[in-house]
């Protein structure tokens, strides 16, 4: 029974993880309806900024975390407004095949500049190990995943529903002309939360190093990952995307548990299946334009 | 007879028009043969382009035609590469022709049946149940190792004498004449297909699939059977594959195949079938070019071409690459754009 009560707490922990790595998937591919394949590489940028900073010059793990965001985001909004903004409008197979691009430069940049094997960061003491609630193992580290990204979610919830930013992001997601003529800065609108996305996905990425593992290939690794959040999550709200990253994080975790044979059988299984059960995802509207 | 032209009529000419062999089209073929005896030391290379190439007209004949994105067409090539690589390495079918025709057949199968899932919804899913597919092949081949090979990938295949008579020779000659026929009979067959009226809506559910249902095309339909095509094609590819090479391993799933698949079909241009088959000779010549330079990043450079085409435009880098030859033409024999440029791609 503890058992199960574990591999559920870490399913829960790996859930929201995946959530802090793809929400700003859901913004991009869902609510902008923008194909962005790339976007594990944001990640990736972080876990990296985090890693040399950690590792090499000594930084406390928490600075590392907010700096790993900040990184991100700074790549991505340099992006978004050089190469992003003008294929808004183009056609999917133009996005596909600009983030694969981009996935593939940047998995062969990282490969180059760090090297192809595996990269921990040092966690403070205090994070490792574990310790018994009511019986239940609880990772430290695990937990503290669960509170950063817990706390995020809901902050995040309160900035869409309940702020300025988020009225004007959801209207200018909803229909960017009118958004546009009652005044909104539709693009800078985009670029904020492009940008704010990718932080996201840098701490994500900080974060998972323990857990996923972060190496070159972390983009390509992952990428279906996100994407199955986002599609089976749905677009309308961050719940959706919420509800289905935990659903994936306890589903693999418990997969790899109790049929560990299975490998990621059971996933893609799931999702081919709730995807052609509900095309636009469990929670989901209509993505389509 | 009526002076006034109907539309159907109409419609019919320019179609026939279209569907005779071009000048152009011969000298294309002539060129690839005499490639044959122009660079006899160059065999293996040129018969891996050459199924590059057929794998390419397969993706085209969806993506270019009927406008389908697929993430995953990888599963059908892997289909065939180890549908043909366990019927030699069993002795279930020794012929390599009967061999190659059965693996079609098998990754046509399989391409019907989950037609239907990819038929379902938009752009998004589509690519979302193409690549869960191929992924979800990759992982069964790596479970049941105790077929497949595992990572290690099929050992020891053997291939009997074509048709019983064309012994395979370790310099790849016969490798190459036998994928060079392959290729040029089925680019025939496809050739047929896209001309047929049956290709003809294929386009015009591109083009608008609203209007194409209005019209009266069975829309649905027509996607399954060109999805199943395209997988016969995408078969026959990876059991050429296996039957050159005598090899199969898990890397004929792998996601980065049908991304590179995508890379050849961009270059070439989508929605003609030569698309294909340049885009292949100039893919393998660039990451020939890229390996030598850098051999461990030449995937940064090929990153960097897939990102630079998609920024100038695909449309625009065409007119750009068929203007000289455009303006040749048109200067010799007074005609204006005799070279075709690729029709309006998928969006």
């Amino acid at each position: 029974m503890t058992a199960v009560l574990t591999n559920l707490f870490d399913g829960v922990a790996y859930g929201m993880l995946l959530f802090v790595l793809a929400c700003g998937l859901a913004v991009t591919l869902g609510l902008m309806n923008f194909v962005n394949l790339a976007h594990g590489a944001f990640a990736m940028a972080g876990g990296y900024v985090c890693a040399v900073l950690v590792n090499r010059s000594g930084w406390p793990f928490f600075a590392g975390l907010p700096l790993a965001f900040v990184s991100a985001a700074l790549i991505g909004v340099v992006l978004e407004r050089l190469l992003y903004r003008h294929l808004y409008t183009r056609s999917h197979l133009d996005q596909v095949l600009f983030s694969i691009g981009l996935v593939f430069m940047s998995v062969s940049a990282v490969d180059y500049i760090m090297g192809s094997q595996r990269i921990f960061i040092n966690l403070p003491s205090v994070l490792e190990g574990q310790f018994d609630l009511f019986g239940i193992g609880i990772g430290r580290y695990r937990l503290m995943i669960v509170v950063i990204c817990g706390l995020l979610t809901a902050l995040l919830q309160l900035v869409l529903a309940k702020t300025r930013f988020g009225s004007r992001l959801r209207a200018a997601v909803d229909d960017p002309r009118a958004a546009s003529g009652l005044g909104i800065n539709v693009p800078q609108v985009f670029a904020f939360t492009f940008a704010f996305g990718c932080g996201l996905a840098g701490l994500g990425g900080a974060l998972s190093a323990e857990i996923l593992g972060l190496d070159p290939y972390f983009p390509l690794k992952f990428m279906i990952y996100f994407l199955i959040v986002v599609t089976v999550g749905g677009s309308s709200s961050i719940t959706g995307p919420f509800l289905a990253s935990l659903l994936l994080g306890i589903a693999d975790v418990a997969g790899k548990y109790y049929v560990p044979k299975m490998g990621p059988f059971v996933i893609y299984t799931v999702m081919i299946v709730i995807l052609i059960w509900r095309p636009n995802g469990l929670f989901g509207r209509t993505a389509a334009r | 007879m009526s002076t006034t032209v109907t539309a159907q009529s109409d419609v019919a000419h320019s179609a026939i028009v279209h569907a005779r062999w071009h000048g152009g089209e011969i000298a294309f073929w002539l060129i690839v043969l005499a490639c044959a005896f122009v660079f006899p030391s160059r065999y293996l290379i040129m018969t891996d382009i050459l199924r590059l190439a057929l794998f390419a007209m397969s993706l085209d004949l969806i993506l270019g035609y009927a406008g389908i994105v697929s993430l995953g067409h990888a599963a059908f090539f892997g289909v065939g590469a180890y549908c043909a690589g366990l019927l030699a390495l069993h002795g279930i079918i020794t012929e390599p022709v009967l061999a190659l025709i059965v693996a079609g057949l098998a990754a046509m199968v399989l391409g019907f049946l989950t037609s239907f899932l990819v038929i379902r919804g938009v752009d998004l899913t589509r690519l979302m149940v193409t690549l869960g597919i191929a992924l979800l092949l990759e992982a069964l081949a790596e479970r049941y190792s105790n077929i497949t090979g595992g990572t290690d990938g099929l050992q020891g295949i053997e291939m009997q004498p074509i048709l019983g008579i064309f012994a395979f020779d370790m310099f790849g000659k016969t490798g190459f004449f036998y994928s060079l026929i392959v290729l040029f009979l089925m680019f025939l067959l496809a050739r047929r297909i896209v001309h047929s009226p049956f290709g003809l809506s294929l386009r015009a559910i591109r083009n608008n699939p609203l209007r194409a249902a209005a019209i009266g095309i069975p829309v649905n339909r027509r996607l399954v059977a060109i999805y199943t095509v395209a997988a016969f094609y995408a078969g026959i590819a990876g059991a050429l594959f296996t039957q050159t090479t005598a090899l199969a391993s898990l890397d004929v799933f792998a996601f980065e195949k049908s991304a590179d698949l995508m890379l050849v079909l961009v270059i070439g241009g989508t929605g003609y079938l030569y698309g294909g088959l340049i885009g292949a000779v100039v893919f393998r010549m660039l990451q020939e070019l890229f390996s030598t330079i850098t051999p461990q990043y030449w995937l940064f450079w090929i990153g960097l071409v897939l990102v630079a085409i998609v920024m100038v435009g695909r449309a625009r880098l065409h007119r750009w690459v068929l203007w000289l030859p455009n303006l040749l033409i048109a200067q010799i024999s007074g005609r204006k754009d005799a070279v075709a440029i690729p029709e309006g791609d998928a969006s």
